[in-house]
């Protein structure tokens, strides 16, 4: 799991079927004490995050599992890049930062 | 699996139901003898080991052993620490962690 800012929404309206009502949002990758690294990406919302929030996301297989439905396994929506948590704060060995 | 030095922690109130009650580790990848870090540092939950800052742990990063650790089928959780290393030998080096 790796952290991000969220810098923006992005909204498409004919998407796929299992997509309806999620929330997709754009992410500014960084790292943990919130420096920007790397190309921003769109990433769904599993958790009701918005712009200017400092969240950690999950890439890959782990994203579909982060947005299924109900628990089935069968209901995997196709996603590649998932919200996971909204964070409060980090403590980073030998420096404290608050967000 | 890689050797990793936990270098912190992250809190957060509002996060996927599966992570509730598991502890959130700031790991940075390191060579097992001399310490030294490589790559990008990574969130790993930790379920059972209870691992806190400065220890080094072993990390597991792929996704279906990760959920049968978690007990969670549906967890979408690929890093977990799985143990806290005691020594390593590489070569002729050799290392005691703890």
């Amino acid at each position: 799991m790796f952290a991000a800012k969220v810098i923006g929404r992005v909204v498409s309206t004919a998407k796929y079927e299992s997509l309806a009502g999620k929330t997709l949002l754009l992410l500014q990758p960084t790292d943990w004490k919130g420096n920007a690294a790397g190309d921003p990406f769109v990433a769904m919302d599993a958790v009701g995050a918005g712009a200017g929030e400092f969240v950690f996301y999950v890439k890959s297989r782990e994203a579909a599992l982060a947005l299924s439905k109900e628990n089935k396994l069968s209901e995997i929506p196709p996603v590649d890049a998932a919200v996971m948590g909204i964070i409060d704060g980090v403590e980073l060995q030998e420096e404290k930062s608050d967000k | 699996m890689f050797i990793g030095k936990v270098v912190g922690t992250v809190w957060a109130t509002r996060k996927h139901t599966s992570l509730v009650g598991k502890k959130l580790l700031l790991v940075q990848p390191v060579d097992g003898t001399s310490l030294e870090p490589y790559g990008e540092v990574t969130m790993a939950v930790d379920h059972s080991m209870d691992a806190g800052t400065g220890n080094v742990v072993l990390i597991n990063d792929e996704g279906n052993s990760a959920r049968q650790m978690l007990g969670d089928k549906l967890a979408p959780v690929r890093t977990v620490v799985c143990g806290v290393v005691d020594e390593v030998l590489k070569n002729k080096e050799y290392r005691r962690h703890h």
